[in-house]
Formats: structure tokens, sequence, C-alpha cells
């Protein structure tokens, strides 16, 4: 089995946001990145896949060369070998369209990625990619195994869970759950030593369109202090009145 | 040109997320000067959209019994041609959110998802939409001539605007499905945080498993879900499906109520598109009061059965 990873290059998830340039951009300064937590789960399943199923694990970002140390650290989890298309992205259409490439080229028949990331929060790169490809997608993963070609696996759904069947080639949109987060891996020295050696091959993008464009960015309106109050009477009144919550 | 809105349903009764975009998408045509058309596909009573403005219904009867994102994205597409529709309106339920993607590739067109508001302009088009869990929002213009919008949840709300709507069957054809159900498993007779209005949400505060009774009473009470803080689902206190948060679920409800949580910063993720926080805590130093509307400095074994108790003289009074 030929796994592709998707990883997307995010901020901490303790970052603080900010923006410059008159609101058009992120701010960079101070923010540590790392893998999205969400592309991390799918990660450590392709890796059981590939300790105990013997599969290939190849991760992807499309990203400027600063996301490299990201595809380093997937490597240092245990990747076999990276690949960055050098395009800085533009919205989840680009994205996916610059992956279909990859994956098509690579002929891989299972790509693992997170459900959304954690900066655009979009949801979209997974299915778009799965769409292009004419794969079958399951998005919200929580579980997944595979016999062959054939695929079992569980999805999230409103108020409860789906278990589902289907066949390789697919696109697979994994979540908590598709791993627990006790088996997430933190690379060791002998792992980032070898990650050094691992090839990541640096792509030139196809030059995919976006259909999108962020005019600009807003922060949440600033919040009021907290009313504290003494008592539940209180509470229930300003929950009631107030609020007009209950 | 029309405005397309698929309205989703779960066992041929709409979601409550439906009517919120129907709503939403009868404004969005008026803006545009269109005409407004919902989808359903094995969806409930149609005269239910009616109430919230929807002028033609099209319904799509097939033998599939649940989701199925290749189909529905097949038949959203043969509706969206058939109709003229130049945008389309996707709710934010999970099946949503999964098939929405689909829809844009399908017809060419720029998606916005997690839309929190109506568009500000609509020429050029441009939505505004959550991101950075929460922590900011993304003006974002789509260039594209068709446009696919994902409404977040409780973003908008339902507005009533009745109508005296039609209703019409298309025959829509299925491509292969690829993907087959098996089995579900939902949670019975539980109010489900997808769906709730209200959640009641506990953390390491409330000692071990063995104290969760009096959060499902309060629940109960309020006709709320529950929920809980990634550390007690870590611990095994709680299911997993139950962790709110930036990795766990996100919760969009007009109240929540935060009982021994401290409010880490991935969890206050998870919960900012919340209306109105309420946090019952025993220190006021808890970072979690910084993002309240309302609070007790208390100790939940003494605050949360008083609040049972007046909550349920509140309700029968």
């Amino acid at each position: 089995m030929k796994i592709l990873v998707c990883i997307s290059h995010v901020p901490d998830t303790t970052s603080k946001i900010n923006f410059t340039d008159n609101d058009t951009k992120f701010d960079t300064n101070g923010v540590q990145y790392v893998i999205n937590p969400y592309d991390e789960f799918s990660l450590t399943r392709a890796m059981w896949f590939k300790e105990k199923q013997g599969a290939s694990v190849t991760v992807v970002n499309v990203g400027g060369a600063s996301t490299e140390p990201t595809l380093r650290k997937a490597l240092a989890i245990g990747a076999d070998d990276a690949i960055r298309v050098n395009a800085e992205p533009t919205d989840g259409l680009m994205v996916a369209k610059e992956l279909t490439e990859v994956v098509k080229n690579g002929g891989y028949d299972l790509v693992l990625a997170g459900k959304e990331s954690a900066d655009y929060n979009g949801q979209m790169v997974p299915g778009m990619l799965a769409s292009l490809l004419d794969f079958n997608f399951v998005n919200g993963c929580v579980g997944v195994e595979v016999e062959g070609t054939n695929v079992t696996l569980l999805r999230e759904i409103d108020g409860g869970e789906e278990k589902v069947s289907s066949t390789l080639p697919m696109v697979i949109a994994g979540q908590k759950g598709i791993v627990e987060e006790k088996d997430l891996r933190i690379p060791n020295m002998r792992g980032i030593m070898m990650a050094r050696k691992k090839p990541l091959n640096v792509v030139e993008p196809v030059g995919a369109a976006a259909a999108t464009v962020t005019q600009n960015f807003e922060k949440p309106a600033a919040k009021g202090a907290v009313k504290l109050v003494d008592n539940v009477d209180d509470l229930i009144d300003l929950l009631h009145n107030e609020a007009k919550v209950i | 040109m029309s405005v397309l809105v698929f309205a989703d349903s779960s066992e041929g009764k709409f979601k409550k997320t439906a009517f919120e975009v129907v709503s939403y998408g009868k404004k969005v045509a008026e803006e545009l000067g269109s005409d407004l058309v919902v989808l359903t596909i094995n969806g409930g009573d149609a005269s239910q959209l009616y109430t919230y403005g929807a002028e033609t219904v099209v319904e799509v009867k097939n033998e599939l019994t649940s989701f199925n994102a290749k189909a529905y994205a097949s038949i959203i597409k043969q509706v969206a041609e058939a109709k003229g529709a130049s945008t389309v309106i996707i709710d934010s339920s999970v099946d949503g959110l999964t098939v929405a993607p689909l829809v844009a590739v399908a017809l060419d067109a720029g998606y916005a998802s997690n839309a929190v508001a109506l568009p500000s302009s609509t020429n050029p088009f441009v939505v505004k939409r959550k991101a950075f869990s929460n922590k900011g929002f993304n003006n974002t213009e789509i260039s594209t001539e068709k446009k696919v919008i994902g409404v977040a949840k409780n973003s908008y709300g339902a507005h009533e605007n009745a109508v005296s709507g039609t209703t019409e069957s298309f025959d829509a054809t299925l491509p292969e499905l690829g993907v087959t159900s098996v089995e579900i498993n939902k949670a019975q007779g539980k109010v489900t945080i997808a769906d709730a209005d209200i959640v009641v949400s506990a953390g390491r505060g409330l000692k071990g498993p063995e104290n969760w009774g009096m959060i499902e009473e309060l629940a109960e009470v309020l006709g709320a879900a529950t929920a809980c803080s990634k550390p007690v689902s870590d611990l095994g206190w709680r299911p997993h499906s139950e962790h709110v948060g930036q990795t766990g679920k996100p919760v969009a409800a007009n109240l929540y109520i935060a009982i021994g949580i401290s409010g880490a910063i991935q969890h206050l993720a998870g919960i900012n598109a919340s209306k109105v926080k309420v946090v019952i805590n025993t220190d006021p130093e808890a970072p979690f009061f910084k993002a309240a509307d309302y609070g007790i400095v208390g100790d939940a074994f003494e605050v949360v059965p008083q609040l049972i108790d007046k909550l349920k003289a509140f309700k029968q009074a």
C-alpha cells in the first residue's frame, strides 16, 4: 500500500492570533509552527499501517521553504520520504489541485489527511482532492482498517458514528479517534537523526488557480468583563432576562 | 438564475441546521434578486421549509437510506444545473461539511465554508468566515461565476418568513456509491452536542466520573447536551465524543455552561462560537472567567445541586 499523508503547517494551538499589513496578512511574528493536529492523527495511523502491514508512507505539503521543518518532523516520526510542492497556498481548491498532481504522479492508493487545518478550518481540501481524483472519500474518520483493497471505516455523524465500507483508492480525512491522543508520537533523537538523511523532494507547482481570495482578516470584538454573581438565583435571572437564553 | 439551498435531513426529518440555511438562503436570494430553490433528499415534510421562506422545494426520493457523499454531491449538481443555480448554500452538519467541497469541484465553483454572516457584498461576492479556531475572521471574496457557501452552525439562526411554497419532485441519477453504509450507531433519546442549543460541560474539577450524575441532571433540566474537557476524556471519565475543544468537537451553542473547567486556550477555541458562556469554578483566577459572560466562583458540588433545584422551580413557574 502506498500512502500519502497531507500535512498542513499551522500555528501552534496556543498561538496568539494577530494580523499585519492593514489586516491583510497573518502575523507570523513569534508564532511557532507545528504539524496540523488533525494531520498528526492521520500520520500516526499511517505509521501503524507501515509497521503492521508494510505500507510506504510519503508526506506532502504545499508551501514555501519555511514549511520544511514541519515535514522533517513528520519524517522523524517515521514517514519514509517527503514532498514539498513549492508554492504558497492561496486557497483550498488551489491546494487540492496541486495535491491531485502529486497523487497521480506517485500512484498512491490511500491518501490520509486531517479533516481540517487548525488555521483556516476550511474542512475542504480532502473532499476536493477526492472529488478531483474521483477517489472514494470518508470525512471525520474515527477508525479505519484496510484488508487488501477493502476498507472498513468508522465516521463521525451528528449524534453518533456510522460504520461504512469502501475500497481503495480513497481519501480519508481523519480526526481524534483514528488514533488516540496517547498514541501520538514524539520524535526521538534517532528519528530526528534519520530524518536528516531521508529524501525531501521539492517539486514545482502546476500553477493551479485559486477560486477565492482573502480580502482581509478581523479579530472578534473585544468581550466585556465577566459578570460575577454570588448565587444561582441571580444567575438564572440574568440568563432569563438579560441573555434570554433560558 | 437561482439560489439553491440543500436542506439536510436524517431519517426523514430535517436537521435543525436545515431551517437556518433556508433562512440564510432566502436573504441571499433577495440580495441577488434570484429565486430560492430548496433541495431535499429523502427529507421531511416540505411545508416545514415554506415556513422559512422556501418558495420552491425540489424533492428527491430514492433508495438511499443514509448519507452518501458522492451521491449527494451528484444530486445537488444535477438540481443546481437544472435550476440554473449560481449559488449553492449548504449547512455545517457533519454531512453538509462533507458534501460541500465535492459540490464545489463538481460545479467548478469557489467555496467559502464556515460563513458567519450574510455576504457583505454580492459584487464582488464577499463573505465573512470564521478562521483560526474562532480567534479570527476571514473576509473571503469568491471570484468564480458559481459559488458554494457553507453556513456555520448557529451563526445566522432560523428566521420564520412564511410563504405559500410549492413542491416538485426531481428524478436524479445515482452514481456508483463508492462508500456503503454498514451500521449506524446513534445516541438514542439524548440531546447531541450537534443539535443542542445549550451545552453543559464539566472538567477535572468534578474529581471523578462518579460525580457526573449531577451534570446529566442539570443537562436534563435544561434540555441540554453534556460535554467535557480534554483531560476528562483522556482520563476515560467520559467518552471522546463529548470532548469539546480545538481537536475535539466545536460547540456553537446559545448557552455553554462550563463547570470545573479552567479554560485552556485549546478548550476556549472550541467554544468561542457559543453565544453566552457561564463558568462555575472554585478558582477565581481560572482563565475561563476572562472568556465568560457570567460566572460564579464556587464549588461545583454546592452550586450545581442548587442550580438544578432552582432551575426546576423556574421551569415550573
